[in-house]
């Protein structure tokens, strides 16, 4: 790559010591010139390869996982296959996927969904970035030689209960895409006993979900859509998903009994209890990549 | 094909991935005759060349017009959502046709070592469209980098005219290097390591997809090319590039040289983006009476545009025989 074409013998010293005998003698002008191209040449090379590898850096230092769309490989499996072109950005309904930036390293322009902001709540019924992606990076289902970890495949097609009545009532989705989890119990009102009226996420919020009962086919922005409940209960009646999540009766450990958010094997992981959930910062959340552990 | 012909054919090729262009060991007769006949042209002929030809921009602006175009399609195909070109430069879809980038499908073979049919069908898709139209005619008329590169060349070569900038070249083995680096790179760690910073790649999403932090990349290179090194990205690093010059090697549609009413007076030479492969029209160089242009070349048509004889044309190779 360097100047393999000038008659030196070595490509990596521009100024040899030595010369071969025969070949004419080379100005010092002109070698000052040579050094200088074959430095520039150093230069670009050195700049260009530590801006790529630069990519690494996220990746190693593991920030807190992404939650991908849905069908997606695993993670490394994942970031190899993604051709990064965002046609899974471009037909889901709801603007859940973003494409990531300079700030993820290998992972710029790769889709991930901020679900607290936009969840994935299936509008498109049959989970159209899988059959957008060209690569096969979100997929319905794994080839045999990508082994399924523990606890990831689903034990059933998830029924949608915006679809619960059609023919064809599930989603074509074998393996989740994490699991919700009551990460801050403490707030929630479920648990406190508490009822919940007003918008769910202020006024301001922008996030979209569908309402089967208001229009089966448009979802509608959540602020358009405020709740009066006794006691709170917005995870489970947002829920997408077929027996996903529930309010349940629980006893604590001093044996006093209380009401509870409990998510079940069925739960995808879409992300909508964590859009829909009004305490700030939401009670439930998704952990992306979780697997269903009993 | 003549044996002299196959013989630069082939040089050509070597000259893509970054040899430096040579003098001819031989040439044509009817090559050599015109050469000696040229002696006796002069200046004065030249300058009543220049005089007559008229001064157009004609295949800049239907080039930038495409350019434009076809990135314009793949916005308002989102932005309006009308779906004719969903996606982006990487991989997208024309009214429901897969065309996947050369050098993307490459990187995601390469990183992932499994290849799905809907990759392979978009990755055939493109490479026999650009097959057909030039190989490297990709770079030029539809990379959208290339045109903020074409415009960073502007300013470079407005402040090397004040002498206010001095222009660096740079070995051009750098580009086959990087080719092969990103493609070991790809295999070894299992990320697509070059999309990472792929500037047709971040800037095509940026159209489609609003701007990002990553533009600060493309910006930089765009400060490097106008201060320190003439088009630095697209003639010494841009592995796509390269990807499309391959298929170029075996493309119908290229520029032609004329021997005949050239002048040898180099104006071709001053705009080329890859001057090495217009290196036959240097006088004395032509090794036949008419010469097609290396795959290296964008069949960008400045050449054409600025050339005072009409020496240099677009051609398609047959094409002529046929009609």
């Amino acid at each position: 790559m360097s100047e393999t074409e000038q008659p030196q013998p070595a490509a990596n010293t521009p100024a040899p010591a030595a010369k071969p005998a025969g070949k004419p003698a080379l100005s010092h002008g002109k070698r000052q010139q040579l050094r200088r191209k074959f430095l520039r040449t150093v230069l670009l090379t050195g700049g260009v390869l530590g801006a790529a590898l630069s990519g690494f850096l996220p990746i190693v230092y593991a920030r807190q996982q992404r939650l991908r769309p849905p069908g997606a490989l695993d993670e490394q499996d994942f970031l190899a296959s993604c051709i990064k072109c965002g046609q899974c950005v471009q037909v889901c309904p709801v603007e859940a996927i973003k494409l990531a930036d300079l700030v993820d390293g290998f992972g710029v322009g790769v889709p991930h969904i901020d679900a607290r902001e936009q969840a994935c709540d299936f509008s498109c019924d049959a989970v159209q970035c899988i059959l957008a992606c060209p690569t096969g990076s979100l997929t319905y289902q794994k080839p045999p030689f990508f082994p399924p970890r523990a606890g990831a495949p689903l034990a059933a097609k998830p029924i949608l209960l915006a679809k619960q009545n059609d023919p064809e009532s599930t989603l074509n989705l074998t393996e989740r895409m994490g699991v919700a989890r009551l990460t801050r119990p403490e707030l929630c009102l479920a648990i406190k006993g508490k009822g919940f009226k007003g918008q769910a996420r202020g006024a301001g919020f922008t996030g979209k979900l569908r309402y089967t009962e208001v229009d089966r086919w448009k979802p509608i922005a959540v602020a358009d859509h405020p709740y009066d409940v006794a006691e709170c209960d917005l995870c489970v009646r947002a829920c997408p998903i077929k027996g996903a999540i529930s309010i349940e009766t629980v006893y604590a450990p001093d044996g006093s009994q209380r009401n509870s958010p409990v998510v079940r094997e069925p739960c995808v992981g879409c992300g909508v209890c964590e859009m829909i959930c009004p305490t700030e910062a939401a009670s439930i959340e998704i952990v992306p990549r979780e697997v269903w552990r009993t | 094909m003549s044996a002299i012909l196959r013989k630069r054919f082939f040089e050509q090729i070597l000259v893509m991935f970054g040899r430096e262009p040579k003098k001819p060991a031989q040439i044509s007769e009817a090559a050599k005759q015109i050469h000696l006949l040229k002696r006796a042209s002069n200046k004065e002929k030249l300058k009543h060349a220049e005089a007559h030809m008229s001064a157009s921009h004609k295949w800049r602006h239907r080039r930038w017009t495409v350019l434009v175009l076809v990135n314009l399609l793949f916005v308002v195909s989102y932005a309006f959502d009308i779906q004719i070109l969903e996606g982006a430069l990487t991989a997208s879809r024309f009214i429901g046709f897969h065309l996947i980038d050369l050098n993307s499908a490459l990187q995601v073979m390469l990183a992932h070592k499994h290849i799905i049919t809907n990759l392979l069908i978009g990755t055939g898709t493109v490479l026999v469209l650009w097959m057909l139209f030039g190989g490297r005619s990709f770079c030029s008329w539809v990379c959208p980098y290339h045109l903020l590169a074409e415009w960073a060349e502007k300013v470079h070569l407005w402040l090397v005219k004040r002498k206010l900038v001095v222009d660096q070249n740079i070995s051009r083995w750098t580009r086959t290097a990087f080719w092969l680096i990103f493609a070991l790179l790809a295999f070894a760690t299992g990320f697509t390591v070059y999309e990472s910073i792929s500037p047709t790649g971040i800037v095509s999403r940026a159209l489609i997809y609003g701007p990002g932090l990553a533009l600060l990349w493309v910006l930089a290179l765009l400060v490097f090319e106008v201060f320190f090194v003439r088009r630095a990205w697209c003639r010494y690093a841009c592995p796509i590039g390269l990807t499309y010059g391959v298929v170029g090697i075996f493309t119908p549609l290229r520029i032609k040289y004329t021997l005949d009413g050239c002048f040898h007076e180099g104006n071709c030479r001053k705009v080329c983006l890859v001057p090495h492969v217009l290196d036959t029209v240097i006088k004395g160089r032509a090794v036949e009476t008419e010469v097609p242009i290396g795959p290296d070349c964008t069949r960008c048509g400045l050449c054409v545009d600025v050339c005072p004889t009409g020496s240099l044309t677009f051609d398609v190779k047959g094409l002529s025989r046929l009609l």
